[in-house]
């Protein structure tokens, strides 16, 4: 048993080359196409590369037998090898056992795995050879099942076999018939075409003449075609009279040379061979399924009724996304013989299939032919620029309705049961976030669609797509979006976990980002006197501040249902960073403030990145109002907004209490009062002294080690110490530990008396 | 003013995302997105609908198809608008589904295109199924087996049918261009392979889609409620509902028959309105029926699913199948569905 070394390579080399619309049970289809293009591949598409290393571990194991528990089969496939190879042994008795014992574990892995090359060419010679009985040569025949493909070597051996005449009538059609079903999978297919006069004199045989029919169906090429050969068959068909078999094989010739066969076949096409009935075909169908490739299959054009009506299944494609085909196609296929004229205009023109690189779009891109089905272009980053830049209505359209419709018709939870699809759906989903985030733009399609499965979606199914397509949706009104999107939301979000929160939170962001983009390439460019634009910017001003609303709400509740869980707080804050810089990095008139049960959650956070975080937001701020105050002061007209005098008192309150707690060591001056008696049962009666930089209980792990770092020795740490000048080399060292936005705030907020050395 | 063009306005003008056209909503995006949000919005607005005349268009069809199109059974699709789609074009695209069609019948055998094939596809006109000037011309689609008799007088046999049409589709044909010909709704009578080759072929050339069109038990009643509203010369078949109760390990389904006089009897004593139908007139009309049924039998039907409607007008499945069986109401019967098809397209 051996296998050479490339063939490995080689395989995948075909594979590659192969297109995926080879499909097998169509055999004759296949068959012509792979002559026409004047190569001898197998279309054993189905099996992939990923096979191949299998193998080469079956190789492995019969000079290195390791004992896997799970691999047993297999180690009983290659005992069982050995067996056969070797011969039977006289011993009658034991020989029937080992017999039986061997064949279960050929049939185990042949109807699971199917057989390696190998084990084919081995079991082939044996079943042919007649060393074995009748009963065990069709069992052997039967589970001739390739895992990956056959060697054509083995099929030449095993034809010679019929020569000898050691096997029986029965066995040759069950070869026959095998060989007709495994076509597909033989690597080559040179000799076998040279085996074609054989073939042919098989036909003498009346009990095999209809397999070898089939056989010389799918191997005949147009210089096969002889004239001996259609005299033959003709006196085959006077003897025999008129078989479908017969007649398949001659209106075959007929088709290749018409000349030949003036004898009159009839028109109407009908099935001349049954391919359902033969023993090996749901095998490979099983097998290819088990191996988990994704299943090109043998894909009918069906619609059945018991499909209920939203099943629809694709048509006559094996993708949802359409194969990218220029538009003309329909036009030119149509017309017999071109004229120089079209000729000429074809030349200017450049199908899409030939585009490949930038350069080139840019050179054709008045010339471009478009795709016949727009869809297409969502697997072509190059087309994708294209209808980014084109202001043809009728693409985005085109686009908008396939797009919709295959939303729809593909969704899970719109069908019943209907799970398989699962992937391919969400790998469509993902095909159309790629398009979204490449053209920084969210589609109308997706949009409609998020409307309509919004109420029926579980939280669960394609959550991260969902989640994703929610940041694309388009700039448009809040208030509008919020009762067909945003109500459905709200309670997913606050029954589901604190990752889906996270999540949500992350595309809020995500969308309240997109949204201000858009709106900031919008803005500059419209002056703000006094035109229709200047209620369009208000009312987007006022849509952008219903969204940050909404957010605030859901994260106040979700804090509280959380338990003020840092995780969460992390990517709310991640959300207020955002909101905080709107000003300045998106030249909008926009300056919201955090609510106060955020501010207070993160201000007395226990984890001291919060905390930071908490710092350089509230340093943006600062520098997002002053900027608006000054630019305000310029202008001294009256300006587009005047961010209320509200926000301005809220920040500087904000700003007091977060002072108080950080550095002046009181907390809390006005709008607190905690009644004395929770104060002494928390053993804390001097708390308006107890939160500094120093005590802030995500602060006080710092100042230990900071004491520490000083007096290595000290047994017990007095952070009081922290004063005067140590605090100064205190503050030091904690933006030393990276404090980014600590060091910012209090550079912005806190006047220092002294420089720090 | 046209916001679009206007000479101050941004470079990067998309038609898909533009502040100005979307608070000016002037894109069709913006039309089709309204209707959407329409559709899913709390606040159903109630809807009235037409009784179904007799239209004066409909003198103008031709009484051999007319009939054609009568009691047949015909599986529902939607459509969305075709791309280029020409009707000068027919002949041409005769030619070329017929290839196409033969092409997929005898598959890897090449096919050229005029080559005489033993099937036919022809395209025609059906002149007069619209409902306003403004809708598309309906149009058939027909596979033919050539007979294989030489006889002259052989009759071609029809192996599948399909028609495109338009009726009432006024507020669809408002959001696409020129470029593009409305037909949502698609009828098709034949094997299903036949349906699936037709439909590919369609797709790929006219850059449209078509889905299932499903008939809910709400737009079922609405169906039995104007149909049985329809006046009758005479009947000819019993007013018919099929409820299904879903239970296993099989279905069990209830079949309510009732006399279409009775039928008409009883929407009378409900209707008010002349010539419309409302909401609230379809939800007396079947309550009304599934009271009488609970009164005898102690089934509740309104527990169960409606899943098919039969009356002398025409017959319909939740399936998304339909027979119609009233030449007179044709008109009105494909009106409904092209409602129907535009709200799945929309």
């Amino acid at each position: 048993m051996k296998q050479s070394p490339g063939r490995g390579n080689c395989v995948a080399e075909e594979v590659a080359r192969i297109p995926q619309s080879l499909v097998l049970p169509q055999k004759r289809a296949e068959y012509t196409t792979l002559q026409v293009s004047n190569s001898c591949q197998t279309s054993f598409t189905d099996w992939k590369v990923k096979e191949i290393p299998r193998n080469s571990r079956f190789i492995m194991k019969t000079s290195n037998p390791v004992d896997d528990a799970n691999d047993q089969p297999e180690d009983a496939l290659q005992r069982a090898m050995g067996y056969f190879e070797k011969g039977p042994k006289k011993s009658s008795r034991s020989k029937d056992e080992n017999l039986e014992t061997h064949l279960k574990a050929v049939e185990n892995v042949a109807w699971k795995n199917g057989l390696p090359p190998e084990a084919i060419d081995v079991l082939l010679n044996i079943a042919l050879s007649g060393t074995f009985g009748n009963a065990v040569n069709t069992r052997l025949l039967k589970c001739m099942i390739p895992a990956t493909l056959i060697a054509e070597d083995s099929v030449v051996k095993a034809v010679s076999w019929l020569c000898v005449g050691k096997c029986s009538g029965s066995i040759k059609v069950l070869f026959y018939r095998w060989l007709v079903t495994m076509l597909d999978f033989i690597d080559h297919k040179e000799q076998i075409n040279l085996l074609y006069g054989f073939f042919f004199a098989s036909l003498q045989d009346d009990v095999l003449c209809p397999y070898v029919c089939h056989l010389l169906y799918l191997l005949t090429k147009k210089d096969n075609v002889k004239p001996f050969r259609v005299r033959k068959l003709l006196d085959l068909q006077a003897k025999m009279g008129m078989q479908p078999h017969l007649q398949a094989l001659l209106s075959l010739y007929k088709f290749f040379t018409p000349t030949l066969i003036s004898v009159s076949l009839p028109v109407r096409k009908k099935i001349y061979f049954k391919t359902s009935e033969n023993p090996w075909t749901s095998a490979l169908i099983a097998v290819r399924q088990r191996n988990q490739r994704p299943s090109v299959g043998p894909l009918k054009l069906t619609l059945g009724p018991d499909n209920g009506p939203n099943v629809k299944r694709k048509w006559n494609s094996h993708s949802l996304i359409p194969v990218l085909n220029s538009g003309t196609y329909a036009r030119e296929y149509g017309k017999r013989e071109m004229s120089l004229s079209d000729y000429l205009n074809r030349n200017r023109s450049l199908p899409v299939e030939q585009l490949q690189s930038f350069p080139q779009l840019l050179q054709n891109i008045h010339c471009l032919e478009l795709p016949a089905q727009m869809g297409s272009v969502l697997n072509h980053p190059l087309l994708l620029h294209y209808i980014n830049c084109v202001r043809d209505e009728s693409i985005l359209l085109r686009l908008y309705h396939w797009l919709s419709q295959t939303l729809q018709e593909e969704c899970l939870w719109y069908k019943k049961n209907n799970y398989e699809q699962g992937e391919e759906f969400m790998n469509l989903l993902d095909t159309v976030i790629r398009a979204q985030c490449f053209l920084q733009e969210g589609f109308y399609s997706c949009e409609a669609f998020l409307y309509k499965s919004f109420p029926l979606w579980d939280g669960i199914c394609c959550r991260s797509q969902f989640l994703q397509l929610m940041s694309w949706i388009p700039f448009s009104s809040f208030s509008e979006i919020k009762p067909l999107l945003f109500d459905h939301l709200a309670p997913l979000f606050f029954t589901s976990t604190v990752y889906f929160k996270c999540s949500v939170l992350q595309s809020l962001k995500e969308l309240l980002q997109n949204w201000l983009l858009w709106l900031s390439m919008d803005v500059p460019q419209s002056p703000m006197t006094c035109n229709p634009l200047d209620t369009t910017l208000g009312a987007s001003i006022i849509s952008v501040s219903k969204l940050i609303e909404y957010v605030g709400w859901l994260s106040t509740i979700a804090l509280r249902l959380e338990n003020n869980s840092a995780f969460l707080l992390h990517f709310i804050l991640d959300f207020y960073e955002k909101v905080c810089d709107i000003y300045i990095n998106y030249n909008l008139p926009l300056v919201m403030l955090l609510p106060p049960g955020i501010f207070y959650s993160a201000l007395l956070s226990l984890d001291t990145s919060i905390l930071n975080q908490l710092c350089y937001i509230m340093h943006r701020y600062r520098d997002n109002m002053t900027a608006a105050k000054k630019k305000d002061m310029l202008e001294k007209t009256k300006s587009e907004f005047n961010f209320s005098s509200k926000t301005c008192e809220e920040f500087n309150n904000y700003l007091t209490v977060m002072i108080g707690c950080l550095w002046t060591s009181k907390p809390f001056k006005k709008e607190m009062y905690i009644e004395p008696h929770i104060l002494g049962k928390a053993k804390v009666t001097e708390y308006k002294s107890n939160l500094n930089l120093v005590l802030h209980p995500s602060l006080l792990n710092y100042a230990a080690s900071f004491l520490l770092q000083e007096n290595p020795e000290e047994k017990a740490v007095n952070v009081d110490t922290i004063r005067g000048q140590k605090w100064n080399k205190y503050l030091d060292y904690l933006f030393s530990e990276g404090l980014q936005g600590l060091k910012l705030f209090i550079q912005s907020s806190v006047q220092r008396f002294y420089a720090p050395q | 003013m046209e916001p679009c063009d206007s000479p101050e306005s941004t470079p990067r003008q998309n038609a898909s995302s533009n502040l100005k056209d979307y608070f000016l909503a002037s894109t069709p995006w913006q039309k089709r997105l309204e209707s959407v949000r329409k559709q899913t919005s709390f606040v159903q607005t109630t809807p009235r609908r037409k009784v179904p005349e007799c239209s004066q268009l409909q003198e103008t069809i031709d009484p051999h198809k007319l009939a054609f199109l009568l009691h047949k059974q015909w599986t529902l699709y939607s459509l969305t608008p075709l791309y280029k789609f020409s009707y000068t074009n027919l002949k041409e695209y005769s030619r070329l589904l017929s290839a196409f069609v033969a092409a997929e019948k005898q598959k890897g055998l090449a096919v050229e295109v005029g080559e005489d094939f033993n099937i036919k596809v022809i395209f025609s006109t059906l002149l007069g199924i619209k409902g306003t000037p403004r809708d598309s011309e309906a149009f058939l689609v027909q596979i033919l087996s050539k007979s294989q008799l030489p006889s002259k007088n052989r009759e071609d046999k029809v192996l599948w049918t399909g028609w495109f049409c338009c009726i009432f589709g006024d507020s669809f044909l408002e959001t696409v261009s020129e470029d593009f010909t409305c037909l949502p709704l698609f009828l098709a009578n034949g094997s299903e392979s036949n349906t699936a080759i037709i439909g590919t072929w369609f797709q790929k050339t006219f850059d449209c889609y078509f889905s299932r069109l499903a008939i809910n038990a709400f737009n079922l009643s609405w169906m039995a409620a104007m149909w049985t509203a329809c006046k009758m010369d005479h009947y000819m078949a019993t007013t018919e509902f099929l409820w299904s109760v879903p239970c296993s390990p099989q279905s069990l389904d209830i079949s309510y028959a009732v006399h279409p006089e009775d039928a008409k009897a009883l929407w009378d004593s409900v209707h008010k309105t002349p010539g419309e139908v409302t909401q609230e007139e379809v939800d007396l009309f079947m309550d009304c029926l599934c009271s009488h049924f609970h009164r005898h039998f102690k089934i509740h039907l309104s527990a169960t699913r409606l899943v098919r409607v039969s009356t002398s007008v025409a017959s319909a499945h939740t399936d998304g199948k339909i027979k119609i069986l009233c030449h007179k109401y044709l008109i009105g019967v494909l009106a409904y569905l092209t409602e129907l098809a535009v709200f799945q397209i929309e």
